[in-house]
C-alpha cells in the first residue's frame, strides 16, 4: 500500500474534517459528524435533497453538496453503507418543511439503511420520498432493470433533482424529475487495476496484468468479461455498444455526456474516451448537449472509466443546464 | 414443562454481548479472507454500544433484545446492521407479552426473527451468508418441537445444525454481497455472517439451557 494515510481506520473522519475546513463556504457540520450539509440548509420551503452511502468515491457524495444540488449528504465507511441513523439525521438536516427527497444508489445496504429511516421519519410525520438510482448497465439484464446498480449517473440525478427543488418544485415534482432522470440514464465502467481499502491493507480482487474488466461495479462487482487491453476507440466502442441499444438512444435524440475516471486513471486518458465516444454519437446522429469529463464518481484509487449518458428533453435540459454550485460540479447559467 | 422466565432471559442478552466481543477478530479475520474485514469490527461496535446501554436501561430478555435490535438498526451500517436489527427485533416483538418462554414461545420468537431477515434480503440458502445457518437450525428446532422433545433437546438440535449449516458455507461459492466478486476463489472460507449466526444460535441455546436447569 503506497497511500497519504495515518491511521486506517481514521481514513473517513480525517477527509470529512479536511473538508469541512477546506470546503467552508460550501458546506458545514451537523450534530452528527457523519452527515454534512450545505451551508445554508435547511432552506425553508425548498425541498430538502438527501443522498448517502459509502465513502471513497470522492468527490461523490460530499462533493455534490451545494447551491441549487444535494442539502445533506450520509457519509458511511469505505464503501459501506451508512447506518440508518445517519440518513435519518441528514433527512432531518435538510428539512426546509416542504418534505424530502432521498436520491440514493441501488445497493443493499442503502436500501434497508434507507428504508428503516424513513419509517423513523414518517412516524413523526415527516414526508419522505425516494429515487433508487439503477443506471449500471452491465450488472443486470434488460427486463431487470430494477436489480441494477446505481453508479455514475447519480450525479445526474442529484443534478436534475436539485435543479427542481431550487426552482421551488413540490417534493412530488422533484421526485417525478429524479426518476426520469434516472430513468433516462445509462453507465457501464471498464476496470484496469483494482483498489484497496486501507484498513484491508490488500486488494480484494485483482485484475491480471495485460487485462480489463469489462462491466465492472463501483466497489469492482463483477463485470461481463474480462478481455486483452485494447486501444480507446474499441473501449469506447464496447461501452457504445452496450448503453446505446439499451435505453435506445437513437438518431436525433440529445445526451448530456459524462465520463468518469474510477480514481487513478490520468484525465488525459480520459478526453480521448470521450473523443472516441463523441464520434461514435456524432455518427449516430445523437447530438451531445453537455459534457462531463474528469473524475466525478470514483472508487479509491481503481484504474479505469465509467461512461454515463442521459437522454434529454425540455424539462432534463432546464435542470442540467440549472446554476449549481458544489465542489463536484459548478454551472453558471448558459445563455 | 421446561420454562425460564422473560426476567431471567436477560441474561442471554449479557452472554451475547460477551461471545461477540470475544470473537471480533476472529469474525474480522474470516470477512478478511473474501470480505471487507469489517464484521468482527462492525459486530463488537454494535453489541459494545448495546451493553453501555443496558447498564443505564436493565430490563428483561425482550427490552434487551429491543435495545440491541435498536443499536444494529440504527447505529450500525451497511447489510448487517439492519439484518441483525430486525433478527433481534422481531424476537423482541414475539416476547414482548410472554412472562414465561417454553419450547412453543421461543420457536415462535425464532420463525419471526427467520421470517424478518427473509423480508429484507433476497438470498436463499445456498447462497453462502447467514441464512445458511440459520434456516437449518430453525428447521431442526422446529422439528424436535413437533416429534414432542424437550425443550432442552429442540436448543440442542438447533445448536448443532447450526454448527452444520455453518460448516456447510465452507464449501459454497458466494452468490450474494461482496465476496460474490471471488466466485470459486470464495471456496474453501466459511462465510463470516453465517459464522457470527453460529456463534449467536449457540449462545442463545447454551444460555437457555443454563436458565433452564436453574
Amino acid at each position: 500500500m503506497r497511500k497519504f494515510i495515518n491511521d486506517p481506520s481514521l481514513v473517513v473522519d480525517e477527509m470529512l474534517e479536511a473538508f469541512l475546513i477546506a470546503h467552508s463556504d460550501l458546506v458545514s457540520a451537523t450534530d452528527n459528524e457523519r452527515v454534512i450539509k450545505y451551508k445554508k440548509a435547511p432552506i425553508e420551503g425548498k425541498v430538502g435533497i438527501v443522498t448517502g452511502g459509502g465513502s471513497g468515491h470522492k468527490p461523490a457524495f460530499v462533493g455534490y453538496l451545494g447551491r441549487n444540488m444535494v442539502d445533506a449528504v450520509a457519509c458511511g465507511e469505505l464503501f459501506s453503507s451508512p447506518p440508518a441513523q445517519m440518513f435519518y439525521d441528514a433527512a432531518k438536516a435538510a428539512n426546509g418543511g416542504k418534505g424530502i427527497a432521498i436520491l440514493y444508489g441501488n445497493y443493499a445496504g442503502d436500501n434497508m439503511n434507507v428504508s428503516m429511516a424513513m419509517e423513523e421519519l414518517r412516524d413523526e410525520g415527516l414526508e419522505v420520498k425516494t429515487v433508487v438510482a439503477n443506471d449500471d448497465v452491465p450488472s443486470a439484464p434488460k427486463g431487470e432493470e430494477s436489480r441494477r446498480r446505481g453508479v455514475a449517473g447519480e450525479i445526474l440525478m442529484w443534478k436534475v433533482g436539485g435543479a427542481k427543488a431550487a426552482m421551488g418544485g413540490s417534493l412530488d415534482e422533484v421526485i417525478a424529475a429524479a426518476q426520469k432522470a434516472i430513468d433516462n440514464t445509462r453507465s457501464m465502467g471498464v476496470g484496469l487495476s483494482p483498489c484497496t481499502i486501507p484498513e484491508v491493507g490488500h486488494p480484494n480482487f485483482t485484475i491480471a496484468e495485460g487485462k480489463m474488466e469489462i462491466g465492472i461495479g463501483h466497489h469492482g462487482e463483477p463485470g461481463i468479461n474480462v478481455v486483452d487491453l485494447e486501444p480507446a476507440a474499441k473501449v469506447a466502442q464496447r461501452m457504445c455498444d452496450v448503453i446505446i441499444p439499451d435505453l435506445p438512444f437513437t438518431s436525433g435524440d440529445e445526451v448530456a455526456v459524462l465520463i468518469s475516471g474510477l480514481g487513478s486513471t490520468p484525465v488525459i486518458e480520459l478526453y480521448i474516451l470521450f473523443n472516441d465516444v463523441q464520434r461514435i454519437l456524432k455518427e449516430k446522429g445523437i447530438k451531445i448537449h453537455i459534457s462531463y469529463v474528469g473524475n466525478y464518481f470514483t472508487s479509491l484509487e481503481m484504474a479505469g472509466a465509467t461512461l454515463t449518458l442521459m437522454k434529454l428533453d425540455e424539462e432534463l435540459k432546464t435542470c442540467i443546464d440549472f446554476e449549481c454550485d458544489s465542489v463536484g460540479i459548478t454551472q453558471f447559467q448558459r445563455t | 414443562m421446561e420454562k425460564f422466565t422473560n426476567k431471567a432471559g436477560s441474561a442471554i442478552v449479557d452472554q451475547l454481548i460477551l461471545a461477540i466481543q470475544e470473537n471480533k477478530q476472529y469474525l474480522s479475520d474470516i470477512d478478511g479472507l473474501i470480505g471487507d474485514g469489517d464484521h468482527g469490527i462492525n459486530m463488537n461496535k454494535g453489541f459494545t454500544l448495546c451493553r453501555a446501554e443496558l447498564d443505564k436501561n436493565p430490563g428483561n430478555l425482550s427490552s434487551s433484545m429491543n435495545i440491541l435490535a435498536k443499536i444494529l438498526m440504527m447505529k450500525i451500517g451497511g447489510s448487517m446492521g439492519p439484518l441483525y436489527g430486525k433478527f433481534f427485533k422481531a424476537i423482541a416483538v414475539a416476547l414482548e407479552e410472554e412472562e414465561e418462554i417454553g419450547i412453543k414461545e421461543m420457536g415462535a420468537a425464532l420463525k419471526a426473527a427467520v421470517d424478518a431477515i427473509a423480508s429484507i434480503s433476497s438470498a436463499k440458502v445456498g447462497d453462502k451468508t447467514l441464512l445458511d445457518t440459520l434456516i437449518p437450525a430453525l428447521t431442526a428446532y422446529e422439528k424436535a418441537q413437533a416429534e414432542g422433545k424437550s425443550f432442552t433437546e429442540a436448543l440442542e438440535a438447533m445448536k448443532f445444525a447450526a454448527i452444520e449449516g455453518c460448516d456447510s458455507t465452507l464449501d459454497m461459492v458466494a452468490k450474494v454481497g461482496r465476496a460474490s466478486r471471488l466466485g470459486e476463489r470464495s471456496r474453501g472460507v466459511p462465510d463470516a455472517g453465517a459464522t457470527s449466526c453460529r456463534i449467536i444460535l449457540e449462545t442463545v441455546a447454551d444460555k437457555t439451557k443454563e436458565l433452564l436447569n436453574n
